[in-house]
């Protein structure tokens, strides 16, 4: 399980760079998915992409992007991902 | 915050759960620049678009190319030109490697022992006596005889504002063959007398399409909020044009701030090297495109926009099924 410091900065990442509404870090639902239920795109998930990279300093493959469904499972990879460094 | 299943019941949840994964993405290839026609208002001739690079006549060449462009990530190979079926050798490169899609005008014959299951997308402007204006002869009559029956087959039918109120002649003529068919409009792009949208013709032939639509739902591929949008030019209250168009080539497309668009979407001339702005021309004025598939594209990439209210997010998904439905990514 990654830490809950990490799983509360992925999703106000989200929150902020998709604009979500009505929404905190701390009511997000870290296990919802995020294209069956949140509904976002490629597109939505590059842009995310993009500021996790600079955030943590981590490279995240394009053919990853299917791993990245929820909140949780990113946190998880960007922890992994440090742990590689 | 929406979420899907919050706005959707079980019945529409299972459609959007059907295509939200699809990820498709789609280039365009011109294969030629060589047509057995030459159209009234073919935005490719019109705007000289066939003389700004060669074609590449080596066909190892294309075959190299079409591999770079699936490891790029394309999954959907849309073919325009020139007339494609003119280079069935350059077809083939494409249809043994990726999904592909061919638009052609139909004289021609796509021989179905080389190509089982190619998507065959075939381009019919108006009526017969529209044809005979804007293209010098009646294609439909031979397209017709050449692709009766076929399961891989559909038209595109560009309506003109001649066709007002003698459409469902068309949709019931295309049923008459076993084919399906997809709806756009005609952009005008060399200015034909009579053959400009006005305002309430638009409102006239959206009733229309809708109307057919009802009437003929196994062979008409669309849905009425389509309709909305190419009719209106509008979607959730915003105008289509250069700053809203999804379909324009990404390493040309300098706009900011970007606006969602098709993930690392390209139109290549038939060099294999030159990129074209868009879809069509750049010399199309984007407040008055018409082009179907950027107007389709356009809903699609906006899905969160949609999920304002369950009709919003309802129609996109119905949008999406025919983007799918047309490129075969799910069953007619």
């Amino acid at each position: 399980m990654p830490d809950k410091k990490t799983i509360l900065r992925v999703a106000e990442i989200l929150i902020d760079e998709l604009k979500l509404e009505d929404i905190t870090p701390e009511t997000f639902n870290p296990d919802l998915d995020l294209v069956d239920e949140l509904g976002i795109d490629s597109m939505d998930l590059t842009t995310v992409v993009l500021v996790l990279q600079d955030e943590y300093g981590i490279t995240i493959d394009e053919e990853d992007y299917p791993k990245l469904s929820n909140v949780t499972l990113i946190a998880e990879y960007i922890e992994e991902k440090l742990k590689e460094k | 915050m929406n979420t899907v299943s919050s706005m959707l019941d079980n019945e529409w949840h299972e459609r959007y759960r059907q295509i939200s994964k699809l990820n498709i993405r789609s280039s365009i290839y011109d294969v030629t620049n060589k047509c057995n026609l030459r159209c009234k208002g073919c935005f490719f001739f019109s705007s000289d678009e066939h003389k700004k690079s060669p074609d590449e006549p080596d066909i190892r060449k294309w075959e190299e190319f079409v591999d770079r462009e699936k490891a790029r990530g394309v999954n959907l190979a849309i073919l325009i030109g020139g007339e494609p079926t003119l280079f069935l050798d350059r077809v083939e490169a494409f249809y043994r490697r990726l999904p592909t899609y061919c638009a052609t005008n139909g004289i021609i014959k796509v021989p179905r022992e080389r190509f089982p299951d190619l998507m065959v997308g075939i381009s019919l402007w108006g009526d017969e006596e529209d044809e005979k204006t804007l293209r010098g002869r009646d294609t439909f009559s031979i397209s017709r005889k050449n692709y009766e029956g076929d399961p891989y087959t559909y038209y595109l039918y560009t309506i003109t504002p001649k066709q007002i109120g003698k459409i469902e002649r068309i949709i019931k003529k295309i049923a008459d063959v076993g084919l399906k068919v997809h709806m756009q409009l005609l952009s005008n792009d060399e200015g034909v007398d009579g053959f400009s949208w006005k305002h309430e013709e638009l409102l006239d032939l959206r009733k229309e399409m809708d109307e057919v639509l009802d009437k003929y739902p196994d062979t008409v591929i669309s849905s009425k909020y389509y309709h909305q949008i190419i009719t209106t030019g509008t979607m959730l209250g915003r105008p289509f044009g250069w700053m809203e168009c999804p379909s324009v080539t990404k390493p040309l497309d300098n706009r900011k701030p970007e606006p969602k668009r098709l993930i690392e979407f390209i139109r290549w001339a038939a060099d294999l090297k030159t990129m074209h702005r868009c879809c069509t021309s750049e010399t199309r004025e984007c407040s008055t495109c018409k082009d179907g598939a950027a107007h389709m594209s356009w809903v699609m990439v906006n899905k969160r926009a949609h999920m304002r209210s369950p009709k919003d997010l309802q129609n996109w998904i119905e949008v999406y099924e025919m983007f799918a439905k047309l490129y075969k990514f799910i069953p007619w």
